[in-house]
C-alpha cells in the first residue's frame, strides 16, 4: 500500500554481516538551509547507507556542544517541519536511501501528532527517532507512525536492563539504537568508546534478537566504528560528521572535504 | 474531594511524565523506588524531621502583618516565613531532603541547578553538611545578577559552574544540568530545586515541601480556629506555592491563587507568565504550559527576578489552572519591586523580589476582601540576595 514501506528493513535484508551499515546523522539546516539535499546525496554517493535528518530544537539537553551549536545555527536559519519535508521530497527525486527523522517531542507535538506522521509518510521519510520520548511516554506517537508505515525507533544504552533491552526489542521497528556510553552525543577522545563497550554489545545480541542493531554515540573515525560495530549491524556517526564540516566551511572544497571524510569513515583511507 | 495525583506513571490529570533520555529511565527507577522506601522509613523520616527542626529551624514562624493589614483595611494578612529558613529561603527543606535520599542509595556525587541562588546554596549547605561533592549549574546572566549568592556556594565548598548558552538563565542552567546527569548517572544525584522534571520529582519535590502548609494550618488554626480562606503564593516552577498549597487542596473553602512573573506585562513578549500565556508542551522531561513559539521552539523567559524567570512550569500546577482548582494571575516586575518597598516599610521585612510577586497580587486582592477574613501569603524567602537589583531599581 505504501510506496516507501520498508526501505529500512530492506537495507538489512540478505547482506553479507561483515559489511557494515553506515548511517549519517546530520542536522537539517546547517550550515544553510540550501546545504542539507546536497549533503545528503553526497553522502550517500561516499558509502552513506541510511540518513538521520536531524531535526533542530532550543533546548536539546540529550546533545553535547556539537549538536547543539548546529542546532542553534540552524534554527537561525529559519529551519522549520515543513521546510524539513520540502528536504526529504528533494531528496527523494533523486534517492531511495532510507531517511530516519530525530529529534525532540515538543516540535512534533505543537506540529500534531498525526499531521505529523502523515506528511513525513506522504513526503518518502522512513522512520522516526525521538530520545525524549522513551517506552513509557511513546504511545501518543508509536499508533500515528505505525498508521502511517513509520518506522519507530528506540534505544538501548549501557545501563538498560535486559528486560528493558527485550522490551525495546519488542517495540521497535526498522533496527534498535544502541547508546555506546552514557552521556550526551559527542565525539570521544582516545579510545574511550571502544575499551568500555564491549560487554554491553554482548548484553544487546543476548537480548535484542528481533530487529538490527546500529552502535552509535562517541565515533569518530573508520577504525572506531569497526571495532565498535564488529558484532552489530553497523554505526552510526553525527557529531564526528558535524564538526568535519565546522572545520572545513564555508571554505573553497568544503563539501569535497567533507565527502572525502564519509569515505574514509565507510572504507578507511584508501 | 479526593485529591490523589500524581498517578504512578506520573501523571497530574494530562501533565507530567518522564520524557528523558533512555539512559535516565534506570536511574528514575531506582529513584521512585528508593523514594518509595523512605515514606514509610521511620529512621528516614525522623533524621529528616530532626534536621528540619534542629538546623533549618522549623517551624518557621507566622507573623500577623498588623501594619500592612491597616494599610489596606480589609481582611487580616498572615505571612509564612519561609524566610526564616537557614539560608533565607524554602528550598532547604525539599535540599536536605534529596540529600538524605542521595545518601541512602549511595550516590557519592551531588549536582543542582539553580536561578536566583537559593536553590544553590541550599543545595551547598546540605552538601557542606554531609560531605558530599557538589556542582552548581547557574546560568551567566543569573551568576551576575545574584552574585552574592555564587559567592555563598563557592564558601560552601561548592563548584558553581556557568552557562552560556541560550538566555543563560535557570532554563539553560537545568539542561546542562541534565546533560552531567546523563553522563555521570552512575554516582551522581541530581537534585531538582522545583516541582519540575521527570516523575518522579514533581511529586517528591513537592512531598518534601508540604511540611510548608502543614505548619501553616496548625498554626492558623491555633491563632484564628479556622483555615484561612486565601492562600498565596508566587510561581516559577512553583515548589514554594505547591507546598503552601498541598495540605489544604481538599478544603474547598480555601482559595488559592499562583502568581506568576509576568515581567514587562504578560502581553507583551517580555514575560514568564507561562500559565497566563503558555500552551502544553515537553520541556525538561514532563509535559506542562509552556511559553514557546510557533514552531514548538522555547521561548525566553523574562522577569526581573531571577527565580521566576523561567518558561515553564511545574506539570502539578498546570492540572491545578486546568482543573481550576488553583487560579493563577501575572504580577509585572513593576508591581513586585513596590511590594518589595511598602512590605519593607510597613512590616520590617525585606522580601525575596520572587516572594515580592504574591506580596504585589495582595494590591489586587484585598479591596475585594472583608474585615472577618484571613489571608495567608507564604513569604518563600528574604531579600538580600536581592539588594543590588533593588537599590539599582529605585536609584
Amino acid at each position: 500500500m505504501n510506496n516507501h514501506n520498508g526501505r529500512i528493513t530492506s537495507l538489512f535484508t540478505n547482506r553479507d554481516k561483515h559489511d557494515k551499515v553506515m548511517s549519517l546523522f546530520i542536522t537539517a539546516g546547517y550550515p544553510n538551509l540550501e546545504d542539507t539535499v546536497d549533503l545528503v546525496l553526497g553522502f550517500e554517493a561516499n558509502g552513506a547507507e541510511l540518513i538521520e535528518l536531524g531535526m533542530p530544537f532550543s533546548d536539546p539537553l540529550a546533545d553535547g556542544p556539537t549538536i547543539q551549536e548546529a542546532s542553534n545555527v540552524s534554527i537561525q536559519n529559519g529551519i522549520t517541519i515543513p521546510k524539513i519535508f520540502d528536504m526529504v521530497k528533494q531528496i527523494r527525486e533523486k534517492s531511495e536511501i532510507p531517511i530516519i527523522l530525530m529529534g525532540y517531542i515538543n516540535p512534533v507535538l505543537k506540529y500534531g501528532v498525526k499531521k505529523f506522521c502523515e506528511e513525513a509518510s506522504k513526503c518518502g521519510v522512513d522512520g522516526l527517532i525521538i530520545p525524549d520520548a522513551p517506552l513509557e511516554e511513546s504511545a501518543i506517537l508509536s499508533k500515528a507512525a505505525s498508521n502511517n508505515n513509520l518506522n519507530m525507533i528506540y534505544l538501548v544504552a549501557p545501563n538498560s536492563t535486559d528486560e528493558r533491552m527485550r522490551r525495546v526489542d519488542e517495540e521497535s521497528s526498522g533496527f534498535v539504537y544502541c547508546v555506546s556510553v552514557t552521556g550526551v552525543t559527542g565525539a570521544r577522545e582516545g579510545n574511550e568508546v571502544a575499551d568500555s563497550v564491549s560487554m554491553f554489545i554482548d548484553r544487546v545480541n543476548k537480548n535484542v534478537t528481533q530487529n538490527p542493531k546500529l552502535v552509535g554515540f562517541g565515533i569518530k573515525n573508520h577504525q572506531d566504528a569497526q571495532v565498535i560495530s564488529k558484532k552489530l549491524d553497523g554505526f552510526i556517526v553525527g557529531s564526528a560528521l558535524i564538526d568535519t564540516i565546522k572545520s572545513n566551511y564555508p571554505n573553497n572544497g568544503w563539501q569535497e572535504n567533507v565527502f572525502q571524510f564519509v569515505k574514509e569513515l565507510k572504507y578507511g583511507n584508501i | 474531594m479526593k485529591y490523589t495525583a500524581p498517578t504512578k506513571e506520573g501523571y497530574f490529570g494530562k501533565f507530567g511524565g518522564k520524557f528523558v533520555p533512555e539512559i535516565l529511565i534506570p536511574a528514575l527507577e531506582e529513584l521512585e523506588a528508593a523514594y518509595e522506601e523512605t515514606l514509610d522509613d521511620p529512621v528516614f523520616q525522623k533524621e529528616y524531621h530532626d534536621l528540619l527542626r534542629e538546623y533549618v529551624g522549623r517551624p518557621t514562624k507566622l507573623t500577623y502583618a498588623n501594619r500592612l493589614t491597616d494599610h489596606y483595611g480589609k481582611a487580616k494578612i498572615y505571612f509564612k516565613r519561609e524566610d526564616l529558613c537557614h539560608t533565607g529561603a524554602h528550598k532547604i527543606n525539599n535540599a536536605i531532603g534529596q540529600l538524605l535520599l542521595a545518601r541512602k542509595m549511595g550516590k557519592s556525587r551531588i549536582i543542582a541547578e539553580t536561578g536566583a541562588g537559593q536553590h544553590g546554596v541550599a543545595t551547598a549547605t546540605a552538601c557542606a553538611k554531609f560531605g558530599f561533592d557538589c556542582v552548581i549549574y547557574m546560568g551567566a546572566e543569573d551568576m551576575e545578577r545574584q552574585k552574592l549568592n555564587v559567592e555563598r556556594m563557592r564558601l560552601l565548598g561548592a563548584e558553581v559552574r556557568g552557562v552560556h548558552s541560550g538566555s543563560k538563565t535557570l532554563k539553560d542552567a537545568t539542561n546542562e544540568a541534565i546533560r552531567d546527569w546523563v553522563t555521570n548517572v552512575e554516582n551522581t544525584f541530581y537534585i531538582i530545586g522545583s516541582v519540575v522534571g521527570p516523575h518522579p520529582y514533581p511529586m517528591m519535590t513537592r512531598n518534601f515541601h508540604r511540611v510548608i502548609g502543614e505548619e501553616t494550618g496548625e498554626q492558623i488554626r491555633k491563632s484564628e480556629g479556622r483555615d484561612p480562606d486565601y492562600l498565596i503564593a508566587c510561581v516559577g516552577g512553583g515548589s514554594n506555592a505547591i507546598g503552601f498549597f498541598y495540605p489544604f487542596i481538599e478544603n474547598d473553602m480555601v482559595k488559592m491563587i499562583g502568581v506568576e512573573a509576568a515581567g514587562l506585562g504578560a502581553d507583551t513578549d517580555q514575560t514568564a507568565a507561562t500559565i497566563t500565556k503558555g500552551v502544553p508542551g515537553v520541556l525538561h522531561g514532563s509535559l506542562s504550559y509552556l511559553l514557546q513559539s510557533e514552531e514548538g521552539q522555547i521561548q525566553l523567559a523574562h522577569s526581573v527576578s531571577a527565580g521566576l524567570d523561567y518558561p515553564g512550569i511545574g506539570p502539578e500546577h498546570a492540572h491545578l489552572h486546568d482543573s481550576k482548582r488553583v487560579h493563577y494571575y501575572g504580577v509585572t516586575d513593576e508591581e513586585a519591586m513596590n511590594a518589595v518597598k511598602l512590605v519593607s516599610e510597613k512590616e520590617g521585612i525585606i522580601p525575596a523580589i520572587e516572594t515580592a510577586h504574591a506580596l504585589a497580587f495582595l494590591e489586587k486582592l484585598m479591596p475585594t476582601t472583608q474585615k472577618d477574613e484571613i489571608v495567608a501569603v507564604n513569604f518563600s524567602g528574604r531579600g538580600d540576595k536581592d539588594m543590588k537589583t533593588i537599590s539599582d531599581w529605585f536609584a
